[in-house]
């Protein structure tokens, strides 16, 4: 009884349309009965899932709080799955990310984990991939104890709950936050609301510099559970160039088209281009580092990158709400030092399907396409049942990043370096729980 | 018996004379009397003992690698009684087509000049002097106007040129059948067969490991890539020119790449090295030449749009405006059939002692010719030493891609050589390509002079310009390039238009160059 795969998607993108066209997929609206729900998540506004198969309700955007709350008393059907996970934003979110990196470093260190390991300055030597970062206005106090150690520094500001760099902005003197300010007489300070909390992060100042241009790396990341954490790293990420010189000179400071990397900045420049959109691709990257820094610290780099991603999803499992119904696809951004460190910058949760050039709509195309390859298997009526497992062939440019089933029922490190030339490096299953003293060959 | 040994106390004499004047023979100079402070120099052997230091601290090599270097670049003289000219280019026909073209060319850059009154040289104000200096890494925001500049010539230009080459002394009175030669280029030069071809690349033979084909991720590192990158390493550890240039004929590994280079083109980056670049850019500062406008467009046009080197945007602007400031290299015109073009002082026209070189290089850059550094740009990212690397390049192999003349590696002989191969093992496809009115080398033509820079994936490119250093020859782009004809001939096989076999070839860069190559030399039934 094979039917067609009913899909529901509230964003019109043709790379989506034109891979569920092609499976043969039947789009319907979002009221009817639907298999496959591919939704974009507007900070604060969750999907109106039917609370039941049995009642069609339609609920307005605006009202809509956590439908996957008990209270509501929702069911998914098991032959539904939708694009993300509940409560995703524990990742997504910057503060929430930070926040339970934090707690997840804690722990370790509480169980006496050897990933948990200090340096002489009490740095952590394995996790320590997030800038240093605080929530305002929650620990304004703790920031502003910390800027004061290095008051040359400069820090950006960022909101909770806005992407494509909208809102951003670069301080180097606390007087620009003034109103962030627990105590300020004159702050608007009411109440915890989501809507005006940022979080200020220590900026990374001295970026790996290519062509003299700063440039951040996009990575996709597909999790289709959390518990066992089983996730994929898309082979094609892509870097991000800004168009402009990179200077740290503090006159810069408020010229974006300098610092923020995110496209939809870059596309307003004056110098960017439409053939190439100021991208390149992750192989781009890996042979010029190769050619100009040796094939060691290349690799060593990408290995860390791979860990720091796996060490983020990582610190979420245990709050994430690992609903059979969902996965997702994330947008990791990243940014590299000049001393080849990679920083975990933030995790988003509904990466740009926008193509900005005829390569990017490709590389979107092919995401998307190997994306429901391993989510919706062989693209019929979903069974939430499955092991969600998918077998080598149909992963495509996706590569295993961490199976921790199949870690764990490893005895020894079994370390597949999967060898393709451009990719992104050393992959496979890997020991890699807490305890284990294996990290010296991962690094 | 005699000749062969005039022929080489020739070629001794002219290294010699070439090597006296250079920092190498000053630093060895030193260093022979700094090692007269050793204990083991004695004054009864003094000169085995030195050069026994010389040899063990590694100055001999060093030597070697420099004689290797000269042998290398300059033809060996073919008669001595030859006059210069023949250095150059020994067939008469051949520099009178190349003198032809070269006055068209200037014309053009005078017309242009002329129309939009700019001179071609003028001291620039001390202000626009300083932006200049605060812009220097970030020229490529400058947005100058260049809509009225034209690039000089483009290479299908030059094509048009080629094909109506002719030699007078050549009588070819049959009548024009298919025994005769179809393609565009009608000189008889002789080019190589497959078999000869296949004993000159005997290293990309089946039985051999390549990077490009060994390396892939399915073969295993202990078959081969392990024991190549630790030959490698060896090669550069001993530092022998010789060595590397036999060694990178199967591929050099990504990591080793920029020294293997760096090694065979004899390149060290040196106080005096670096100090040379920084005069360079020193008088880019100072003059601003017509011919800055040309490389800004052509970087504009070409690179700043390419997917793998808009990034080094502005290296590339860095490099060549040093680079046709460059007086250093009017020496290759002693073996190029070109000749700078001269210009004078204004109101001195013909006077000798008022005559200079324009540009200061004498390369007249055309549309495409910043496509011969972006590549260089992955591997080298000191502005000095790119440049270095760059030059060494363009006076060893590019000046051949735009010049006309009987050398093997000249784009004459390759074009013939591609057309040739082509006809011999693929004749339905050149016969059908040719009806249509798609003759082969209309499509090939660009990708040879850009020695497939722009064309392929920058990881094969590099791969390919490993072979070229590795033999020391330009004739892999013509093997390439008929390569690249067999892979795709089914699909040209059912053209009917030349814009449609051009769209069947637009796009190389899914290509995998090694494979392609080895496929056509050793494994196509002939």
């Amino acid at each position: 009884m094979a039917g067609k795969v009913k899909w529901v998607t509230d964003i019109e993108k043709s790379v989506l349309i034109n891979n569920f066209e092609k499976r043969g997929w039947i789009q319907v609206a979002e009221n009817e009965d639907w298999n496959f729900y591919w939704c974009v998540i507007h900070w604060f506004q969750f999907v109106c899932l039917k609370p039941s198969r049995n009642i069609i309700a339609r609920m307005s955007v605006q009202t809509i709080r956590n439908v996957f709350s008990v209270e509501t008393g929702y069911r998914l059907s098991d032959d539904q799955i939708v694009n993300h996970f509940p409560n995703h934003y524990e990742l997504t979110r910057k503060d929430l990310m930070v926040k339970n990196i934090k707690r997840y470093r804690k722990e370790l260190e509480k169980e006496g984990s050897p990933l948990a390991e200090k340096d002489e300055n009490g740095k952590y030597i394995y996790l320590d991939f997030v800038p240093v970062t605080f929530m305002l206005p929650a620990d304004y106090n703790l920031f502003v104890e910390e800027f004061r150690k290095n008051p040359s520094s400069t820090w950006i500001m960022k909101p909770c709950g806005k992407a494509q760099g909208k809102g951003i902005f670069l301080i180097n003197k606390l007087s620009q936050i003034k109103k962030w300010s627990r105590d300020s007489k004159t702050s608007s300070f009411v109440s915890q609301s989501s809507k005006e909390a940022y979080v200020i992060s220590l900026y990374i100042n001295n970026p790996l510099l290519i062509g003299g241009k700063k440039f951040d790396l996009r990575l996709y990341v597909l999790v289709s559970t959390y518990r066992p954490l089983r996730c994929y790293m898309y082979k094609l990420g892509f870097c991000r160039f800004c168009t402009v010189k990179y200077t740290p000179s503090t006159s810069e400071l408020d010229n974006m088209f300098v610092h923020l990397t995110n496209v939809a900045i870059q596309k307003h420049g004056d110098d960017y281009n439409h053939i190439h959109g100021g991208k390149w691709t992750v192989s781009n990257l890996r042979l010029y580092l190769e050619s100009t820094r040796g094939k060691e610290v290349t690799n060593k780099l990408f290995d860390e990158i791979h860990w720091i991603i796996v060490q983020s999803l990582k610190a979420v499992a245990p709050v994430m709400n690992n609903d059979k119904h969902c996965f997702e696809c994330y947008g990791y951004d990243i940014i590299i030092d000049d001393k080849l460190k990679p920083w975990l910058i933030e995790v988003n949760a509904s990466p740009s399907l926008t193509s900005s050039t005829a390569n990017d709509r490709i590389l979107k195309y092919n995401l998307i396409n190997d994306t429901l390859n391993i989510a919706v298997p062989n693209g019929e009526i979903p069974d939430c049942k499955w092991n969600k497992s998918p077998p080598k062939e149909v992963l495509g440019n996706y590569e295993v990043l961490y199976d921790e089933e199949m870690a764990q029922s490893d005895g020894s490190d079994r370390d597949l370096r999967s060898r393709s030339g451009q990719s992104t490096g050393t992959k496979g299953n890997r020991g890699r729980d807490s305890g284990k003293p294996v990290l010296t060959t991962w690094k | 018996m005699l000749e062969q040994d005039s022929g080489l106390s020739l070629t001794i004499a002219r290294i010699v004379q070439r090597l006296k004047g250079s920092s190498l023979h000053s630093q060895l100079e030193r260093q022979a009397r700094i090692s007269l402070h050793n204990p083991e120099i004695k004054l009864e052997s003094l000169k085995e003992d030195i050069k026994d230091f010389l040899k063990t601290s590694g100055w001999e090599k060093k030597l070697q690698n420099a004689v290797y270097s000269e042998l290398n670049v300059f033809p060996s003289p073919c008669h001595p009684a030859a006059p210069p000219e023949h250095m150059k280019e020994p067939l008469a026909y051949m520099r009178k087509a190349q003198g032809s073209w070269e006055k068209r060319i200037l014309k053009s850059l005078n017309s242009m000049c002329t129309e939009l009154s700019i001179p071609l040289a003028q001291k620039r104000p001390a202000s626009e002097q300083k932006e200049l200096l605060n812009k220097w890494n970030e020229m490529g925001t400058d947005e100058p106007d260049l809509s009225l500049f034209r690039p000089v010539y483009a290479p299908k230009d030059f094509l048009e040129v080629l094909m109506n080459l002719r030699n007078p002394n050549y009588e070819n009175g049959e009548q024009l059948s298919f025994r005769n030669h179809l393609g565009l280029i009608q000189v008889p030069l002789k080019v190589k067969d497959i078999p000869e071809l296949k004993e000159d690349f005997s290293e990309l033979d089946l039985n051999v490991g390549q990077l490009g084909i060994d390396d892939s991720a399915q073969v295993p590192p202990e078959f081969f890539e392990n024991e190549h990158v630790r030959i490698g390493q060896k090669v550069l550890a001993e530092q022998d020119s010789a060595a590397a240039q036999q060694y990178v004929r199967q591929g050099c590994p990504t990591a080793l790449r920029a020294d293997l280079w760096a090694l065979i083109l004899n390149i060290s980056n040196q106080p005096e090295d670096i100090l040379y670049y920084e005069q360079l850019k020193s008088n880019v500062i100072q003059h601003d030449l017509l011919v800055d406008s040309l490389i800004y467009k052509d970087v504009k046009l070409t690179a700043s749009n390419d997917d793998y080197y808009f990034v080094f945007e502005d290296y590339l602007y860095q490099v060549l405006l040093c680079f046709s400031r460059d007086t250093s290299v009017l020496e290759h015109f002693a073996y190029s059939s070109a000749t700078p073009p001269k210009s004078y002082i204004r109101g001195k026209l013909g006077i000798e002692e008022y005559a200079v070189f324009y540009p200061p290089n004498g390369v007249i850059p055309f549309h495409g010719f910043s496509m011969y550094v972006a590549p260089l740009c992955f591997l080298y990212h000191e502005p000095s030493k790119l440049y270095q690397i760059f030059r060494e390049m363009y006076v060893r192999f590019f000046f051949r891609l735009h010049s006309i003349s009987s050398h093997p590696s000249g784009i004459v002989s390759l074009c013939l050589l591609f057309e040739t191969l082509l006809q011999t093992h693929l004749p339905q496809l050149f016969y059908h390509l040719r009806e249509i009115g798609a003759q082969p080398l209309r499509i090939s033509f660009k990708w040879m002079v850009r020695a497939f820079s722009g064309y392929l994936a920058t990881d094969q490119l590099l791969l390919l310009w490993d072979r070229i250093l590795g033999y020391n020859s330009l004739e892999i782009l013509a093997v390439l390039a008929a390569a690249v004809f067999a892979f795709r001939a089914v699909n040209l096989m059912e053209v009917t238009s030349l814009a449609a076999a051009e769209a069947v070839l637009a796009d190389l860069s899914t290509l995998k160059v090694m494979p392609l190559l080895q496929i056509f030399l050793f494994a196509t039934v002939t």
